[in-house]
């Protein structure tokens, strides 16, 4: 099912909906905390009672900024303005949002293969409160009664809409999590699609694959994982599909994502739902943010991913779609440092790939780059360098002091030099054949040098010395 | 009655507002509002292309408070106000459909 | 009755104490308002408590307050802790806001008495405080006709000697217009001026509270007290204000005053034209230069206001559902219950605006009704900053006519008519107040408008001032 009919391409856009970070909520003092006991988070202002007024808290619009230019946005002056719905879980029924002056406008997302996905704009809004519906097992259609509490009601929330340009699940996938890191990075949300600090919503069209029609979409909520989002654009996206085969239209509504069904179903009808009547809310004077104030948020922007991609291809000399895993992993400040300090840009990118997976703990840069050396110079052997690094990454310390410790001698090159010079002394005849080509008697050697050494030396290392000095013969 | 608002407009906006209104009063109101509308014709005459709107009487910008949390209300208090209240929650009868 | 300012200074010096200050206000009120009706409720324990509070201040040497012991009733859509506040509405009937607004904590910390609730036209929509859910309030002056509104329960308090100061709102002209007609004095303050946290919005960017009192100095004691900067209202100007008292009597001498042209002849009785010129006159008596200036764009100003005020107050009042408080008639399901709750709780005229209001903001509709009462709110408060280059204050009539009867008024039109000299500065946003200045040819109480820049409320109170101590010697 994750592909269309011959002759069809899905056309997607999301609406990402992050929860901020911030200690209190948007309009009030009140805790911006998940999982309190229902209605305790409450205040005049929250819960819309008659005669109370929103002020708008001043880390959320810094959150806020601070998103948009994460998203390479431009930030602009901007206007509160009303949503005008009625649906219980609104204390005021109308949303405190932004309409046609938001605080983002035209940016984009980068993903990790270097392609970049549009966004519109992203807004600051008041979030809702949240409403269960008794009997009907739960379902919206067959509820006696529905309760609502209205903790959530006014925590801040921005609204990330990307243009509709994704064509497949898997971009969609790869968008969404390239704005999760994104937002772990900058600090401003958690962003756990399972507990709804992100949510997101597909609209949905499809059109034949070489038009540049955008036909009737749905919007698809109630998406709670990456996992679902996938399924739910694959199956939506066949439904069009099937159904303007048929000579039929979908019908331009919202759908609802049944992740036990695998399916989507009609949600509300949107016959008045459409007027919301927007106007610019009298209670909130505008948000004029200034050059100062932009350029301050980039100064304190730290290191997102792409940005973080770029560096370390740089750095190492790979391509961007080779630095995925590091930078996901947040091993690339550690990779580049070593780079510096001398490492082989190829062996430390290997190892933060393939034995890193559980982090950094507490190697550093500088024992990182200086292992990474003992093993170019044949200091160690492979496999005592993964012991030397794991005990760097459970416990810190020195490579060669660990190395000691563990009884593996860093050996010096210069070490194996001198007893090279004493093997090839004592067998002088052996040393003759192996410079005119004799490959056999490399063993030998390499034998001596290991009794020698006591199987500290590495092999590879002890054949390099042997080539290169027989070149010198 | 001139019709600067028709008894269907009347209606539909009352929907949207959630207000019902019998046919009597489909009629007063519509007769009223439109005479309502009337006056407001006037402003057709005036050219305001070159004039901006105002929504606020003040020219405050960026008012904002600081992140701090202030103590909630007592939730007893509130729900002892609410018409139908149940398990710390508000209790109406059920939503049609989803939020839109 | 006394006035606050020496009350005040009474409770103050110990001569004179807040609790029977309080009980002679229960008093009277027993005695009078079966027949006015200015009070939804009265608040006995809490002023008892205030106005002990206050006298044991006293006794311990302590400061209580600029308004020490001062009677006070706050019009219904205020919220006071505790207290029923209805909007004179019955979808709020009921309800007790667990909270106090921001001018009720301000007038206690200065050591006034909070008797009671006035009545209002419900939601503050109205001018003659016929649209209360509660039955009307009569004119004190001639109980067969309105006080006018939609503050018409704290003008007849005042105006009936109940108490000496009440609170009311100004939305397009519920606090002037109701004073001129019970013969008070009634100040709109410059928007932003006083805190509207805790008043149940109507307009948002219209509304104002403001100070209902017998005379100019006991006004400008309340303003300034409870006017000033509050962190809870985000349209709150941030800035110091002027304190309006000190200057009280600085008079008049040398101010440029302008007779707004526009609202002196056509749709204005005779008898208050000719009051309005009288004013002038002692203006001019007083040293002042009066001449009349054109504001051509206050003719609009009742169009504009008749779509923007409602386009907010649909919005604003969408919150009364029945979900979370106040009355709910039941449903099958929660829209349901929303319809026959808001039709049977709201009154007509509340209904009328909310669907104008809800037409004119609709899709299609916005540019044509909404959109376009914005921009003509611009152009009249750059034709008042215009006119503001060459005069110092402006003054016009207060109300077109002194109070008409209860009843006489049924056309809703009829009734907007009543705001078309009070409107503009709602629409501006700028101060403006009215002062009792003799009375019509009916014997009934005619009021002057006074009208001043933004936060230039000081020197519109020495004009004040100026006409009230010249009405002293009025016939």
């Amino acid at each position: 099912m994750s592909e269309l009919p011959d002759g069809w391409e899905m056309v997607i856009g999301l609406e990402v909906h992050v929860e901020l970070a911030t200690a209190s909520k948007l309009f009030c003092g009140c805790a911006n905390q998940f999982g309190d006991e229902p209605n305790t988070n409450i205040c005049p202002t929250c819960l819309g009672l008659p005669g109370s007024l929103p002020v708008p808290n001043a880390q959320a619009v810094e959150f806020a900024m601070t998103l948009g230019r994460a998203l390479n946005c431009s930030v602009e002056p901007s206007i509160f303005a009303r949503k005008n719905y009625f649906y219980p879980d609104m204390p005021k029924d109308f949303q405190t949002t932004q309409y046609e002056e938001p605080t983002n406008v035209e940016g984009f997302v980068q993903l990790p293969d270097g392609r970049s996905i549009g966004v519109e704009r992203a807004h600051i809004e008041e979030d809702t409160g949240k409403s269960t519906h008794l009997g009907g097992g739960g379902r919206i259609h067959d509820a006696t009664a529905t309760l609502v509490d209205y903790n959530r009601a006014g925590v801040p929330l921005v609204e990330i809409v990307s243009h509709p340009v994704m064509h497949d699940a898997d971009t969609a996938r790869a968008y969404v999590a390239e704005l999760r890191d994104i937002l772990l990075a900058t600090g401003v949300s958690d962003a756990r699609m399972e507990e709804g600090s992100m949510r997101v919503d597909a609209n949905v069209s499809v059109r034949p694959v070489g038009n540049d029609e955008l036909r009737t979409r749905c919007e698809v909520k109630n998406i709670n994982s990456l996992r679902s989002l996938g399924r739910a654009i694959n199956y939506e996206a066949r439904r069009h599909v099937d159904l303007w085969t048929n000579g039929e239209s979908p019908r331009q509504e919202t759908r609802h994502w049944d992740e036990d069904g695998g399916r989507t179903t009609s949600g509300r009808s949107k016959e008045d739902a459409d007027d919301y009547r927007y106007f610019a809310c009298p209670d909130l004077p505008p948000l004029t943010p200034t050059a100062e104030d932009i350029a301050a948020i980039d100064a304190a922007m730290p290191g997102l991913p792409a940005a973080r991609r770029s560096a370390l291809a740089v750095a190492a000399g790979v391509e961007v779609a080779e630095t995925t895993l590091t930078v996901e992993r947040g091993l690339d400040a550690l990779v580049i440092a070593a780079i510096e300090a001398g490492a082989d840009a190829t062996a430390a990118m290997k190892h933060a790939d393939q034995n890193l997976s559980d982090g950094q703990g507490q190697l550093t840069a500088e024992s990182f780059a200086a292992l990474v050396a003992m093993e170019a110079d044949g200091a160690l052997s492979s496999t005592q360098v993964k012991t030397v690094l794991a005990e760097l990454v459970a416990n810190g310390g020195e490579p060669a002091a660990i190395a000691a410790d563990m009884g593996f001698e860093a050996m010096d090159t210069s070490e194996l030099d001198t007893l090279l010079d004493d093997i090839i002394a004592d067998s002088p005849d052996e040393w003759a054949r192996f410079v005119e080509g004799d490959r056999k008697v490399q063993g030998h050697f390499v034998g001596q040098i290991m009794k020698a050494t006591q199987g500290k030396a590495d092999g590879k290392v002890v054949n390099q010395l042997m080539t290169a000095r027989a070149a010198q013969s | 009655m001139s019709g600067a608002i028709s008894r269907e407009e009347v209606a539909h906006v009352a929907s949207l507002a959630r207000l019902r209104l019998d046919d009597n009063e489909l009629d007063t109101f519509t007769e009223q509002l439109c005479v309502v509308l009337d006056t407001a014709a006037k402003l057709n005459s005036l050219d305001l292309s070159e004039v901006p709107p105002m929504s606020q009487p003040c020219f405050l910008t960026n008012v904002m408070r600081p992140d701090v949390i202030v103590p909630s209300l007592n939730r007893d208090d509130v729900l002892a106000q609410a018409p139908e209240a149940e398990n710390g929650q508000f209790r109406v009868p059920p939503a049609m459909g989803e939020a839109p | 009755m006394t006035s606050a300012f020496d009350l005040a200074a009474l409770v103050r010096r110990g001569e004179y104490s807040a609790v029977a200050a309080a009980d002679t206000a229960f008093g009277s009120i027993k005695e009078r308002d079966d027949e006015i009706h200015a009070f939804l409720h009265l608040t006995k324990r809490r002023a008892q408590a205030q106005a002990a509070a206050v006298d044991q201040a006293v006794a311990d040497g302590k400061d209580p307050g600029p308004l020490a012991g001062v009677p006070i009733a706050i019009k219904d859509n205020m919220c006071t802790k505790g207290e029923p506040t209805t909007c004179s509405s019955k979808i709020l009937e009921g309800w007790r806001p667990p909270y106090d607004a921001t001018v009720v904590d301000r007038l206690e910390a200065a050591g006034a008495v909070i008797v009671g609730k006035t009545n209002l036209d419900e939601f503050a929509m109205g001018s003659s405080t016929e649209n209360s859910a509660f039955g009307p309030t009569r004119n004190p002056h001639d109980t067969s006709r309105v006080p006018g509104g939609s503050s018409g329960g704290s003008a007849a308090a005042v105006g009936a000697d109940f108490v000496p100061l009440s609170l009311g709102s100004d939305t397009g002209g519920s606090i002037r217009q109701p004073a001129a007609l019970c013969g008070v004095v009634g100040l709109k303050p410059s928007y932003g001026a006083v805190s509207r946290y805790g008043l149940i919005a109507f307009a948002s960017s219209l509304d104002q509270i403001g100070p209902f009192a017998h005379n100019v100095t006991d006004a400008a004691l309340c303003f300034d007290v409870i006017s000033g900067h509050d962190p809870k209202d985000a349209t709150s100007i941030p800035t110091p204000l002027t304190p309006t008292l000190p200057t009280l009597n600085d008079g008049v001498a040398g101010m440029r005053i302008g007779i707004i042209d526009e609202l002196m002849g056509e749709g204005i009785d005779d008898d208050v034209i000719a009051r309005t010129n009288q004013a002038a006159e002692a203006l001019t008596a007083a040293g002042a230069s009066v001449e009349r200036v054109s504001i051509p764009a206050t003719i609009y100003g009742l169009a504009a206001y008749y779509l923007i005020a409602p386009a907010e107050a649909s919005s604003n009042l969408a919150r009364f559902d029945g979900v979370r408080y106040g009355q709910r008639v039941d449903g099958a399901n929660v829209a349901a219950m929303n319809v026959a709750t808001r039709s049977a709780g709201f009154g007509d005229e509340v209904k009328r605006r909310i669907m104008l209001g809800t037409y004119a903001l609709s899709s299609g509709y916005y540019d044509a009704y909404y959109g376009k009462a914005q921009r003509v709110r611009t152009l009249i408060a750059s034709e008042f900053a215009t006119a503001y280059e060459s005069f110092d204050l402006l003054m016009s009539p207060t109300s077109p006519s002194t109070a008409f009867e209860l009843g006489a008024k049924s056309d809703p039109m009829a009734l907007y008519m009543c705001d078309v000299c009070t409107i503009p500065s709602n629409l501006a946003g700028h101060p403006a107040m009215s002062v009792p200045f003799g009375v019509g040819d009916d014997g009934l109480p005619v009021g002057v408008q006074i009208l001043a820049p933004m936060v230039e409320e000081a020197r519109m109170f020495r004009a004040a001032k100026t006409l009230e101590d010249a009405a002293k010697g009025m016939s």
